[in-house]
């Protein structure tokens, strides 16, 4: 839920410390990648309802950007990870 | 005058009198008494005009859900609308006014509507005034609008604070009647943290107003223990005069505080109310049950009142309701308001039940009408009288107040906010509360129980469920025994056949059974379509008393049961909350935060005039004496600095240190043009670009050490910035070793501009600053001569010799003191933002007026630094677009008017010359433009479609929004020194 | 049945017992010419047109819940087309003018009110850009007045002009910018649609696409498998779940915008003023309630409720703008799902699928569209090509780099 976000180097925060920056899922292609790779990195987006990974930013505490994965038609949150963390785990995917 | 105050009983200090008015005239009423109540005592039952047919109306209820009697409270910038004279509490003093009436609330021209309700059914505009339809805007809808609203607001400056809170909690109770008490005891003895909400002045809820006995003694009494223990517990919280309006994701609740509502004098030292937002673990809803009102003939006259709050009237606040009260009812509620009236000595006329029989103990010598039902009223301004009927006879029966009864609905409004439907129970008859997970449970009469000590016992039974889910073990508290209790069972009875006059289900927006009816019959079925259609709803109590009557009645039009047309969407908020609750101190001038430079002394004292720029003020220009306009003294401040020197204060640029090893490579990807081998010591105007091959800010970045870089941002994108790199940093490329810290509050930052720049510095600093030691785009650590470290920057944007010189902060006004005094002998004066943008147009520099989002490197004539040799950097593969390198992209060039004399304003278009104005024939924009004292003239830069081939073309500077055409040359956009020669001093 | 004063005057003396449904309930024919999934203001108006000005008339409009139950129904109801770039402004003044004919053409009073709209300037910027953008409007016609403090203050003189954190500077006026009842909106065109032969089937949604050979042959539905020639999709706010039917790829995110009614008041706000240092915009209903809203919740939502936050910071704006307001009451917020695009403009276009048509993206601006939306929607599904004023809102223009960023903030949803 977006009230409240835990966020692992702070705590607990309300949605007031945080901005929101957009889909955690899109992954920059390599320089060297298709120009439609590029095309759906920047604009298309997957949008599902239910689900959904979207990067936080902690502008008011650790100013880390955190991935929060939450429900978007419930807003209940699953869990919060910082993006060097998930992109490491994407790394290893 | 009647009085019909009763000798004794009630809550309220008989001792404590107190003066009030409503619409100048002058009444009495007690402490503990609401304005409904003391103006009920004083024989004044006519309250307020219905919105629509302007109905003579009174009370309904004696509680939050009142639709009717809607009062201005106050006068002057304190006046409060719509104010619900059920809830207001009395103070000395108190000025009501009543709404929506003309000339008096008496005599109302406005019911006139009333005679022409025929032809005013439900959405009866949509279907005409439509011809001619010139007449909507300038007759009808004007009429309609001075018709509609209900009260007026002062529009007024508002003289009281407000303020915000968090508040954090075990366990939130909200509602503090006979279950709320029992869960915050059960939950306080155990000793969580308890927060106990009521948005009523005086705890105790229905305890109030009941008759039976709790514990062995009067329920009231009852409740005040309950309230005194509660007192005493430190782990709980009472919070009285507090509705929970709002319930968010991740048990938080929005509540609001009415800290001094209730005050005949605020003091200044406390808001006026108090935005609370509590998070809760657990939340139990204890807001009880709305009495459903009867519909039939009639049923909005003053004096028809539910029954219950009749009894409150009349046990709360000793208060008769009227003279001769009848009664009608569907179940138990009737006949204890019946024996209630009886036991006060009121007479009772009758009570005609719908029932055809029940087990309700009848009071000694009131008639019983069974198996009957009301289908007129008398009476206007009260009702004098009901006609019932029963079998098919017709009987007059005189009362002055009618108490009904047409069964309960359970207050669930806040469990239903975030799309869990209520659940219709047929055995119930009633919408019950949904299952939202444990959480958030409802407990007594919200919970659809109906008894007193069902209640007593859901409290703290719900309170023992959450103690156990946090984790406590505590011995289950007994629950008090109560005696005298009627039986509040009901029949169900949507709508009473035969009426003579309107039934209405909506008393605010005048909501009648035969606009319901109406809407079935044109189609409008599905319930959402109903509301829309009929306004039943939508009215100041959001459906409170009539939504659950219209989803049984719309049922049975249709036949079927009132859970197949459900209801409406629940949302924020319970009632009403002020503007000024919800803005708290984000107001007038503290609607955001200001931002000051560390020079804004120094600038003040030198005479600056300021300027709001986002959050800062900066120095916008320094005007002395003599100078009549603004332009004066800025043409004064750029010849100055194109001849002398002059200082400006630039801290308010976006300041960004970047450390590490990976800082070099962190910045070439970062920036469109090559930071890669920036040499240490020197700085470098960068390109940053968005992902999508747009600019996206300019600045610069200077090299302190190996792994140590300053970043210069745009004051504007100065956050963005930042968020941009931690972005890029933390989600792309989290392998470089680079950090980032804001320090743009740190350093007091200037520039020195002009020829006389590096003689001025010189004495300042004690480095050797000469051209060969300290070129242009130098940037390092200097001392100054006293000792202090600074930095220095040799950068221009003005195009003369300059240095900008930052400071640690504290030391931004005696630094720029110094060099002031020494470059006095050389001329050296103090300029503002003003003419800094002088000076940056007449050297073609552009800022976000020109990179407005939408533009290319390319564009402004900066694609040489896109450095495409470069692997990556952001922005770098979408910026090959074909619509992004088309031929025929506005860009960048300057403009210069034919006749001297003529200015140029920025947001003029341009034409070809001599083309018809037209989107066909637009050409451009002027993107900024200014007086250049340098030049003697206007001069412009603006983009132009393939701007760049069209040099010295002739063009028409078109203004149809001011009024002027100015004809122009197309030519290159720097001004001043083009081949860069004052540079390089 | 055709509305009028005499119809009322008529149906009246009958007791009001006459009327005729506003639309029929038909049933699914097995077959149409045209689906349109979508009975928003804008699928609904698809519809009407597509009826009224190019003579398809077998078309079944298909809606999963009421007629008007999405964001047509769940707006701040301003209309208005004071729009900078060339790829909006055209299209949103065919929408105005299609709006001051409207109640006459579909015989439906929805309370087309022109009472015109102040965009308030704080700074020397704003001042530019809305003279940039005011003189484009007059370039192509549309009126555009730019206005000093005090041209303001006479037109709204209980804005905050002496104790603003940003004072106000002056204003672009659009003097034919006004609003819109908008439910009528739906219902007119419902109406009217219904009267030329559409099938309008509420409580049907559309669970899937049949495709046959690279073309859409029908839609399955709650009610069962409905053929069509040529499927149009106006779906805002389910726009990708609809979408990935057809395994389209878009460029939209959902988000949620939260809206505002106050209590009924006497009339005070008698335009529709937006606040220049924040995103405030207010206006008062003919009822009296004052209308307004702020910024969307920025967070990804399917869920038709918004956030405390946002609810404190439209209110801060507001008291900041009007401190008249702080004790009025608010009575209501809603929360309206929408398809944010990534450059912030619509999308009305073929796809891949050649007749398989989409309407979307409209972001928080779709009510004042949904005439020229259905007019070139129509234009678009009757004729095979695109209707002049809706020329630059293509689908591929993200790949071909000719977005329309009316704000200026590129490829991130939640900006615009």
């Amino acid at each position: 839920m977006a009230s409240l976000i835990t966020c692992p180097h702070c705590g607990t925060r309300p949605k007031e410390e945080f901005s929101i920056r957009g889909a955690a899922a899109p992954k920059r292609p390599s320089p060297t990648a298709k120009d439609e790779t590029w095309h759906a990195y920047v604009y298309v987006r997957d949008n599902p309802k239910g689900r959904y990974k979207e990067y936080w930013h902690h502008v008011a505490g650790c100013r880390r950007f955190l991935v929060v994965e939450r429900d978007n038609l419930t807003h209940e949150v699953f869990g919060v990870t910082d993006a060097s963390e998930f992109k490491r785990a994407g790394a290893a995917e | 005058m009647t009085s019909y105050r009763l000798g004794s009983g009630g809550a309220i200090d008989r001792g404590q009198s107190l003066n009030f008015t409503l619409d100048g005239r002058t009444y009495k009423g007690f402490e503990g008494d609401t304005l409904a109540s003391a103006l009920l005592a004083n024989d004044q039952m006519l309250m307020a005009r219905s919105f629509k047919y302007h109905r003579p109306r009174g009370v309904l209820t004696a509680g939050s859900a009142e639709p009717n009697a809607l009062m201005t409270i106050g006068s002057g910038a304190r006046a409060e609308p719509n104010a619900r004279a059920t809830v207001v509490e009395l103070y000395n003093g108190l000025a009501a006014a009543s709404q929506n009436r003309w000339p008096s609330l008496k005599h109302d021209f406005g019911a006139v509507n009333d005679l022409f309700s025929p032809f005013l059914g439900a959405g009866f505009y949509y279907k005409t005034f439509m011809w001619p339809g010139v007449l909507w805007e300038k007759l009808y809808e004007p009429l309609i609008r001075r018709a509609a609203g209900l009260g007026k607001v002062t529009m007024q400056a508002d003289p009281d604070r407000y303020e915000k809170s968090w508040a954090h909690c075990d366990l939130l109770v909200i509602g503090a009647g006979p279950t709320g008490l029992m869960a915050a005891l059960a939950a306080g003895r155990a000793g969580i943290r308890v927060i106990l909400a009521d948005e009523g002045f005086r705890f105790g809820g229905s305890l109030l107003s009941e008759s039976a006995a709790v514990g062995g003694q009067p329920a009231a009494e009852f409740a005040a223990e309950v309230v005194e223990e509660l007192a005493t517990l430190p782990n709980v919280t009472l919070m009285p005069r507090t509705t929970v309006f709002g319930w968010y994701d991740d048990m938080v609740f929005g509540a609001v505080e009415r800290v001094q509502k209730h005050v005949a004098s605020p003091s200044s030292d406390l808001p006026m109310e108090r935005l609370w937002r509590v998070v809760a673990k657990r939340a139990i809803l204890a807001t009880g049950a709305e009495e459903r009102p009867l519909v039939f003939g009639g049923n909005d006259k003053p004096g028809v009142m539910t029954a219950g709050a009749a009894r409150t009237y009349l046990n709360r606040y000793g208060v008769a309701v009227g003279g001769k009260v009848a009664v009608f009812t569907n179940g138990g509620s009737g006949y204890r308001t019946a024996a209630d009236l009886l036991a006060q000595g009121v007479d009772v006329t009758a009570i005609i039940d719908a029932r055809p029989q029940s087990a309700d103990p009848v009071p000694d010598g009131i008639r019983i009408i069974r198996n009957g039902s009301v289908i007129a009223t008398k009476g206007r301004h009260r009702i004098e009288g009901l006609i019932a009927e029963r079998s098919g006879f017709e009987e007059v029966i005189g009362c002055d107040a009618l108490a009904v009864s047409g069964g309960w609905s359970p207050i669930v409004h806040l469990m239903c906010q975030r799309g869990a439907k209520p659940v219709w129970s047929d055995g119930k008859q009633a919408f019950l509360a949904p299952d939202v997970g444990g959480a958030f449970v409802a407990a007594g009469s919200a919970a659809g129980q109906a008894s007193l000590g069902d209640c007593l016992k859901d409290g703290s039974a719900k309170a023992h469920a959450a103690l156990d889910a946090l984790g406590r073990l505590v011995r289950s508290l007994e629950t008090p025994e109560v005696e005298g209790e009627y039986d509040p069972s009901f029949a169900p009875l949507w709508y009473v056949p035969g009426a003579r006059d309107k039934a209405f289900v909506d008393f605010q927006n005048d909501v009648h059974v035969g606009d319901l009816g109406l809407a079935q019959r044109e189609g409008f079925r599905h319930i959402e379509h109903t509301k829309r259609y009929t306004t039943a709803g939508m009215a100041t109590d959001q459906g409170k008393l009539g939504n659950v009557n219209t989803a049984g009645i719309v049922a049975g039009m249709r036949g079927v049961s009132p859970a197949e047309i459900g209801t409406t969407t629940f949302r924020p908020f319970y009632t009403p909350v002020s503007f000024g609750a919800l803005a708290g101190t984000a107001r007038a001038e503290h609607a955001a935060p200001v931002r000051t430079s560390p020079l804004h002394s120094w600038a003040r004292k030198n005479g600056a005039t300021f300027v709001e720029s986002g959050l800062w003020y900066r120095s916008a220009w320094f005007p002395r004496e003599g100078e009549k306009t603004w332009r004066e003294s800025v043409d004064r401040e750029v010849l100055n600095v194109r001849a002398n020197a002059g200082l400006c204060d630039v801290s308010t640029l976006g300041k960004i240190e970047i450390f590490g090893r990976g800082a070099a490579e962190f910045l070439d990807r970062i920036y469109s043009n090559s930071f890669l081998k920036l040499p240490v010591g020197s700085a470098r105007y960068g390109l940053m670009l968005r992902e999508d091959g747009i600019v996206f800010d300019d600045g610069t970045a200077s090299r302190l050490s190996e792994t140590h870089y300053v970043m210069t941002t745009t004051t504007a994108f100065a956050a963005e910035v930042l968020a941009h790199l931690e972005f890029s940093a933390q989600t792309f490329w989290p392998e470089l070793d680079v950090r980032f810290v804001s320090s743009t509050d740190q350093w007091a930052q200037m520039s020195l501009a002009g020829p006389k720049a590096r003689i001025i510095m010189s004495r300042v600093v004690q480095d050797d600053i000469s051209d060969a030691a300290f070129p242009f785009l130098a940037a390092r650590e200097v001392t100054l001569r006293g000792g202090l470290k600074a930095r220095l920057f040799r950068i221009s944007f003005s195009g003369e010799l300059a240095y900008e010189l930052a400071v640690p902060a504290g030391y931004g006004e005696a630094v720029a003191d110094a060099i002031m005094d020494a470059g006095h002998e050389e001329g050296i004066c103090a300029y503002g933002v003003e003419a800094l943008n002088v000076l940056r147009v007449e050297k073609g520099h552009v800022t976000h007026n020109e990179l407005d989002g939408r533009t290319t490197a390319d564009d402004v004539g900066l694609g040489r630094m896109m450095a495409m040799q470069k692997p990556d950097f952001i922005g770098k593969r979408l910026s090959t677009r074909f619509g992004l390198t088309a031929a025929d992209r506005l860009q960048l060039v300057g403009l210069k008017p034919i006749e001297a004399d003529k200015e140029i304003k920025a947001g003029a278009h341009l034409l070809k010359d001599g083309a018809k104005p037209s989107l066909a024939n637009d050409q451009g924009f002027v993107s900024s433009a200014c007086f250049s004292p340098t030049s003697g003239h206007f001069i412009a830069l603006a983009m132009l479609k393939s701007g760049r081939e069209r040099l010295g073309e002739r063009i028409m500077v078109w203004d149809g929004l001011r009024g002027s055409d100015v004809l122009c040359e197309v030519c290159p956009s720097v001004f001043v020194d083009p081949e860069n020669s004052k540079l390089h001093l | 049945m055709r509305y009028s004063a005499y119809s009322i005057f008529k149906e009246a003396l009958s007791g009001n017992r006459m009327w005729k449904p506003a639309w029929r309930e038909p049933q699914p024919k097995p077959h149409y010419d045209v689906i349109i999934v979508g009975g928003g203001g804008h699928g609904l108006a698809t519809a009407y047109y597509l009826a009224k000005e190019f003579g398809i008339t077998n078309v079944a409009v298909l809606e999963k819940g009421y007629l008007g139950s999405g964001n047509v129904g769940r707006n701040t109801t301003i209309i208005r087309s004071n729009y900078l770039l060339e790829g909006n402004n055209p299209f949103y003044e065919f929408s105005l003018k299609l709006w001051e004919g409207l109640e006459r053409d579909f015989n439906y009073n929805a309370m087309v009110s022109q009472r015109g709209m102040l965009n308030l300037f704080h700074s020397d910027g704003q001042r530019d850009h809305y003279a940039r953008k005011g003189n484009g409007m007059r370039l192509h016609g549309v009126d555009a007045e730019l206005l000093d403090r005090e041209q303001v203050r006479r037109k709204a003189p209980y804005l905050n002009f002496d104790h603003a954190r940003f004072p106000i500077m002056g204003a672009l006026y659009q003097k034919r910018a006004g609003t819109v009842r908008h439910d009528a909106v739906a219902w007119g065109y419902g109406r009217g649609a219904d009267a030329h032969g559409v099938d309008l089937i509420q409580h049907c949604e559309v669970t899937g696409i049949r495709r046959e050979n690279g073309l859409v042959v029908g839609v399955e539905t709650t009610r069962g498998f409905i053929g069509c020639n040529k499927l149009a999709l106006a779906a805002a706010g389910n726009t990708t779940t609809v979408g990935r039917m057809a395994d389209l790829e878009l460029p939209i995110e959902t988000h949620v915008l939260q809206a505002f009614v106050s209590e009924g008041l006497k009339p005070v706000v008698d335009h529709v003023i937006t606040y220049g240092a924040g995103h405030f915009y207010i206006s008062q209903s003919d009822k009296g309630g004052l209308v307004f809203g702020a910024e969307i919740d920025f967070y990804s939502s399917y869920a038709q409720r918004g956030n405390l936050q946002t609810v404190e910071h439209t209110m801060e704006e507001g008291v900041s703008l009007i401190p008249g307001l702080s004790r009025a009451k608010v009575l209501r917020s809603w929360g309206g799902v929408m398809d944010m695009s990534m450059d912030g403009s619509p999308i009305i276009d073929r796809t891949p699928i050649d007749n398989l048509y989409l309407n979307c993206g409209w972001c928080y601006g779709g009510f004042k569209a949904t005439p020229a939306s259905g007019f070139c929607f129509a234009h678009l599904i009757a004729k095979n090509e695109t209707h002049h004023v809706s020329r630059f809102m293509r689908l591929d223009r993200f790949e071909r780099g000719y977005t329309i960023d009316e704000a200026g903030r590129g490829p991130q949803p939640n900006l615009h």
